[in-house]
Order: structure tokens, then C-alpha cells, then sequence
């Protein structure tokens, strides 16, 4: 009996490696071959002209906004932000989302990261570029952003540190430079791996080159598994200090919902269930155009609809206690901006927002759909859309509600709000589509250790 | 004059194996190359922990008492700005910045001390002159040992190498 159950306990598909066998020169060819070998399809090229097409224009978006001011945007003087910053935190949220997954799962040792930090730390890095775009967008006199710094100037000026502004542009240097050295250290033993699979001398050169030299030596290895795990540790307070700066940046005004104490960890939730939902979407067309269905199972999908569901009732919670908030603190401000939500202009956007964000996720209580991978995708890609009108909201709402009734206003966007919120996508596809041809999107040493650890090479 | 012999293994229980056995019989081994780490090598082959650590904690703690000192300099002594009667010395927000470029600076000089430690980039080495040595990076296990007093030659070594599993074994030519 027992050498049935053990007998059956073998024959079961392993949950993170849908091989039973695995050697490692398999795992190594799954994930090189497609860039070292295969030549991208043609829907690589489709994707790759409409990303480039996007690119073009919100290239040309930009250079109207540059040449004619924030004007063409829909913003007025009750109505000051707008798409940008709507934007802006969304971008960030899904860099942050990326980085937290990466670094927790980590140092907590789940074994399945192998599968995915490659590329939610890819993720992070081209979602962090373009948000550090839009504060620069959104200035009046883009060309001064550099007096954000402090140096020496014949002004004698120096920056306002007080100013939310200030945070946002250390922030978001600090933590891009922080995700490319991240994301790089971590790339260092599949760029060797790289360098040793090439076939031609121009790739043997450039993966050289940007492999440094690296020989898998027991001494390198103790060194590098020192660096990356402190650089773990270290992300998770850079991403949460990251993204309470974004929070401040609203909490730190005196408007009403806005003025919260609890936007920032509001925010780092919100930055962990949009990245974890971007990350799923990826996962499944990574699975797919890179044929990695041995590497990516669906108990991936499983795992992150779990965790979607956690950051979906934190969230829930989060704006609950918005509105419990403004009843019992009894300012008439505040009660009167939860009303506006609810019925007020932008209603119809509010309930869609609970909708996305609150009720559709509560579908991966049902194991069946966790393990349905367009199911997941597909609230997923609805929870990044739900996301991103949480922010234009927050927006909105305080902005065309606030205390003097005689500024109360709308927001009607333009032309160009539309194409800077839709062209960065492009930008994000197009940055993608290279990194898919040029760097491998699984972490391959991870992948031949967690064989190795599970017995199955 | 110590010749240098790499031999090459199939999987890490065979280089671990190895390893443990021509130490224990007084060979002298150098390092191991690896596809992934292989943490029960480093009691084998003796290396010591590093010290990236500690110069990432003073790096990061200096950056952020300079910013924080910046941000006081700029803030109290040479343009003091009155914003609604706020302190000159606004602690609380004056910590914002110094937490994050304190964590850059730990993370760059974490970089810097890495490099240094493993002595890269050094885009080459002797090792990779080792026959086969390309797939240490995929699916193959290399360990290297040097000759001692005893066995100059290196026939002893050669022969408990290939004893111990190795599927070849090569000589490293110094540069």
C-alpha cells in the first residue's frame, strides 16, 4: 500500500517544473534558445511596428507639450494634475509592485521566484523610466527639472526640501539606479552562460563584455549571494520608503482626501497589487511567445491569483476605511467628498474602480479560476485598468470637490492626455520586445538550482 | 613549480565528493566553478565569508548624514526660508531624502566591493583555456587543485582526480 501512495507520489507532476525530468542543459536551452537560436516570429514584428508607432507618437506628444506648454492638456486652474501624475503613480506602483515581488519572495525563500523575478525586475525597470518621465511632463519649465538638484548655482539658490517634488525626484533616482544595479547583479551568471552559448563573435563580445569575466567560482558565488540577498533586504524598505513618498505627495497637502495618514502604506498596497497583476500578465505571454510552459506551470498562476486576492481585500479595506474616515472625523469637507464620490461626476468611475478592483478579484476564491490562465489575465489586466482609475480619482475628486464651492470644476481631457496615456504602453511594449530578444527572461541559474534543489536534473 | 589540474564533473554530489576526498588526503584545491552556487563548497575549499556587508552599512550610513547635513546646511545656515513659521530644521521630512540616496550609496559601494572582492572585471583568465570549460556556465562542474611538494608532477593528483569521478581532467596553463 505504501509503495503505492509513495509510487503515486513520484509519478505526480512536480509543482514549479512541469518536467519530471529536467537535465540542466535543458533548462539552459528552454530559456537561451529562443534568443541565441530562434528568429523572432512574425508577431514579433507585428508587435514590435505597433509598439514603434507608439513610441512615434508620444515622441511627437511630447515635443507639442514641450513647444506649446501643459496647456494642451485638459488641466485648469482648479484641476492642476491630471493624466501625468495619474500616470506617474501608476508607472511607479507597477515598478514597485515588481521589486517587492522579486525581494520578498526571495528572502522568503519561495522556491517558485525562479520562474518570475527576472522579469518583474525588467518590469520594474522600464516602469520606473517612464514614470520618472511624467514629473517632468507635468512641469511648467521642464527644461529647469535640473534646479530640483542642489549644486552650486549662480542663483544662490538651493532646492525646497520640503517640497514633495524634491522627495519625488530622489526617490525616483535613487530607486532606478538602485533596480538597474539590482536587476543587473542578477543578470551577471546569465550573461556568462550567454557569452559561453553564443554562436556568433559580435554576441560572444557584447555578452563578454557585460559579463565581466564571470567564472561561476565558489568564491565569486559566496560573494554574489552576499551582495543579492542584502540588495533584497534593502528593496523592500527602498520600495516601501519609494512609495510613500508617492503617497506624501498627496498626504502632505492640506486638501481634503488627501490629508490621510494612511496613504502611504494605502499606496504600497496599491504598488503590490498592480505590479503583481502586471506581473501575471507578462508571466502569460512570456509562457507563451517564449514557449516556457515547462518553466512558468500553472501553479504560478495559482500562487500570484492567491496573493492578488490578499492585496484585493487590502484594498477593499483601504477604502473602507477612506470613507469610514471622513464620517467620523465629521469634517464637512470630507463627508461631502465621499458623497461626491459615489454620486458626484465621475461616479460612473468610481463604481467601476469597486468593480475592478474589489469585486472581480474576489473570483480567485474559486480555485477553477486561479488555474485558468486567460481567466487570470484577464482580471488582471482589469485590476491594472481599475488601478490606474484609482489614481485619475483621487485626482479628480479632491481637486473638482474641494472646500471653496465656487472652484468646483471638471476635468475634460484632451487629445494629448489620451495619446501620453496610452504611447507610454507602446514605450513599455517596445522596451520589452527587446529585452526578449536580447536577454534571457528566465533566471537561468536560479532555474538549474531549483532542479537541482527538487532532484529533478 | 605547482601545476594546476581542472577536472570536470557531471553534478555537484560528485565535485562535493571529490572535493571532501582529496582534501582529506592533503591535496591542496584551489576553487571550484560552478553552473549555480553550491553552498557545501565553501567549508571544503575554505572561503571566507566576505566583507561586502560592512562597507555597504558605512557607505549608506555617511551618504545619508551628509544629505542630511546638505539639507541643514541649505536649509538653516545658508538660506533660511520661513514657510509658515515652520522650523528652519524640519526633521521630519529632512529624513525622506537621506533614507533614500542612503540606501543608493550602500547599494553602489555594495557594487564596488563585490567587484573588488571577486577581483572582476577581468574578461580573462587562465581557467577558460580549460578544455570544455564553457559549459561550467550550463551544465558542467569544475574543480581546480594544485600540485604539492610531494608530487611535483602531479601524477598522484591526476590519478586520485580520476579516481574520485572526474569525466577528464586538464592542466591549467598559467598565463
Amino acid at each position: 500500500m505504501s509503495a503505492v501512495v509513495e509510487q503515486a507520489a513520484v509519478k505526480a507532476p512536480h509543482p514549479w517544473l512541469a518536467a519530471d525530468h529536467e537535465s540542466y542543459s535543458a533548462v539552459t536551452a528552454a530559456i537561451s534558445d529562443p534568443i541565441l537560436k530562434r528568429p523572432a516570429g512574425n508577431l514579433w514584428w507585428v508587435a514590435f511596428i505597433i509598439a514603434s508607432l507608439m513610441v512615434f507618437a508620444t515622441i511627437v506628444a511630447i515635443g507639442v507639450l514641450f513647444t506649446q506648454g501643459v496647456g494642451v492638456w485638459g488641466v485648469n486652474t482648479t484641476i492642476v494634475w491630471g493624466y501625468a501624475i495619474a500616470s506617474y503613480v501608476w508607472w511607479i506602483a507597477i515598478g514597485s509592485g515588481g521589486t517587492l515581488i522579486s525581494s520578498m519572495l526571495l528572502l522568503t525563500r519561495q522556491r517558485w521566484r525562479a520562474a518570475t523575478n527576472r522579469f518583474a525586475e525588467t518590469m520594474t525597470i522600464f516602469a520606473v523610466a517612464i514614470s520618472g518621465l511624467f514629473p517632468i511632463l507635468h512641469l511648467g519649465r521642464p527644461q529647469y527639472f535640473y534646479w530640483l538638484a542642489p549644486y552650486p548655482n549662480t542663483m544662490l539658490l538651493w532646492p525646497q526640501w520640503r517640497s514633495a517634488l524634491v522627495w519625488d525626484f530622489w526617490a525616483i533616482l535613487s530607486y532606478l539606479l538602485f533596480s538597474i544595479i539590482f536587476f543587473y547583479i542578477g543578470l551577471l551568471p546569465d550573461l556568462a552562460t550567454m557569452r559561453d552559448r553564443a554562436q556568433t563573435t559580435i554576441r560572444r563580445v557584447l555578452y563578454g563584455i557585460f559579463a565581466l569575466g564571470w567564472r561561476g567560482s565558489a568564491r565569486h558565488w559566496r560573494a554574489y549571494e552576499t551582495f543579492h540577498k542584502t540588495m533584497a533586504a534593502l528593496a523592500v524598505p527602498l520600495v516601501v520608503s519609494v512609495h510613500s513618498i508617492v503617497g506624501l505627495d498627496f498626504a502632505a497637502s492640506l486638501m481634503p482626501g488627501w490629508q490621510e495618514s494612511i496613504f502611504p502604506p494605502y499606496f504600497v498596497i496599491g504598488a503590490l497589487y498592480s505590479g503583481f497583476a502586471t506581473v501575471a500578465v507578462l508571466s502569460a505571454l512570456i509562457r507563451w511567445g517564449m514557449r516556457l510552459e515547462a518553466l512558468i506551470t500553472i501553479n504560478h498562476f495559482d500562487a500570484m491569483a492567491k496573493i492578488l486576492l490578499m492585496a484585493s481585500i487590502i484594498m477593499t479595506l483601504s477604502y473602507g476605511s477612506e470613507w469610514f474616515t471622513a464620517w467620523y472625523a465629521g469634517s464637512d469637507a470630507d463627508r461631502s467628498l465621499v458623497r461626491y464620490f459615489f454620486t458626484g461626476y465621475y461616479a460612473p468611475l468610481y463604481w467601476l474602480l469597486l468593480l475592478f478592483n474589489c469585486t472581480l478579484p474576489q473570483a480567485f476564491w474559486f480555485r477553477a479560476v486561479r488555474r485558468n490562465i486567460p481567466g487570470v489575465v484577464a482580471v488582471c489586466i482589469l485590476v491594472d485598468v481599475g488601478m490606474w482609475i484609482e489614481r485619475i480619482l483621487i485626482i479628480w475628486n479632491t481637486l473638482s470637490h474641494d472646500y471653496a464651492q465656487s472652484m468646483w470644476r471638471h476635468f475634460h481631457p484632451t487629445l494629448s492626455d489620451w495619446v501620453l496615456l496610452f504611447g507610454p504602453l507602446g514605450l513599455f511594449v517596445f522596451f520589452f520586445l527587446c529585452y526578449g530578444r536580447l536577454l534571457p527572461a528566465v533566471s537561468m541559474y536560479e532555474t538549474r538550482k531549483l532542479c537541482h534543489d527538487e532532484g529533478v536534473a | 613549480m605547482t601545476r594546476q589540474f581542472a577536472a570536470e564533473f557531471e553534478d555537484t554530489e560528485s565535485l562535493v565528493a571529490a572535493a571532501r576526498q582529496l582534501r582529506q588526503d592533503g591535496h591542496l584545491l584551489l576553487d571550484a566553478f560552478t553552473p549555480f552556487p553550491v553552498t557545501k563548497l565553501d567549508a571544503i575549499l575554505n572561503v571566507k565569508p566576505s566583507k561586502i556587508r560592512p562597507a555597504m552599512l558605512v557607505a549608506g550610513i555617511a551618504m545619508a548624514a551628509f544629505a542630511y547635513g546638505l539639507q541643514w546646511y541649505s536649509a538653516v545656515v545658508s538660506y533660511p526660508l520661513d514657510v509658515g513659521g515652520r522650523p528652519l530644521n524640519s526633521w521630519p521630512v529632512f529624513m525622506l531624502v537621506p533614507f533614500e540616496v542612503g540606501i543608493l550609496a550602500a547599494v553602489i559601494s555594495g557594487l564596488i566591493a563585490f567587484m573588488v572582492n571577486c577581483r572582476l572585471p577581468a574578461l580573462h583568465h587562465p581557467v577558460f583555456d580549460v578544455v570544455g570549460f564553457e559549459r561550467a556556465s550550463q551544465d558542467r562542474f569544475f574543480l581546480l587543485t594544485a600540485t604539492t611538494d610531494a608530487d611535483q608532477q602531479g601524477n598522484t593528483l591526476r590519478h586520485a582526480l580520476e579516481q574520485a569521478g572526474a569525466l577528464s581532467v586538464s592542466e591549467m596553463w598559467s598565463a
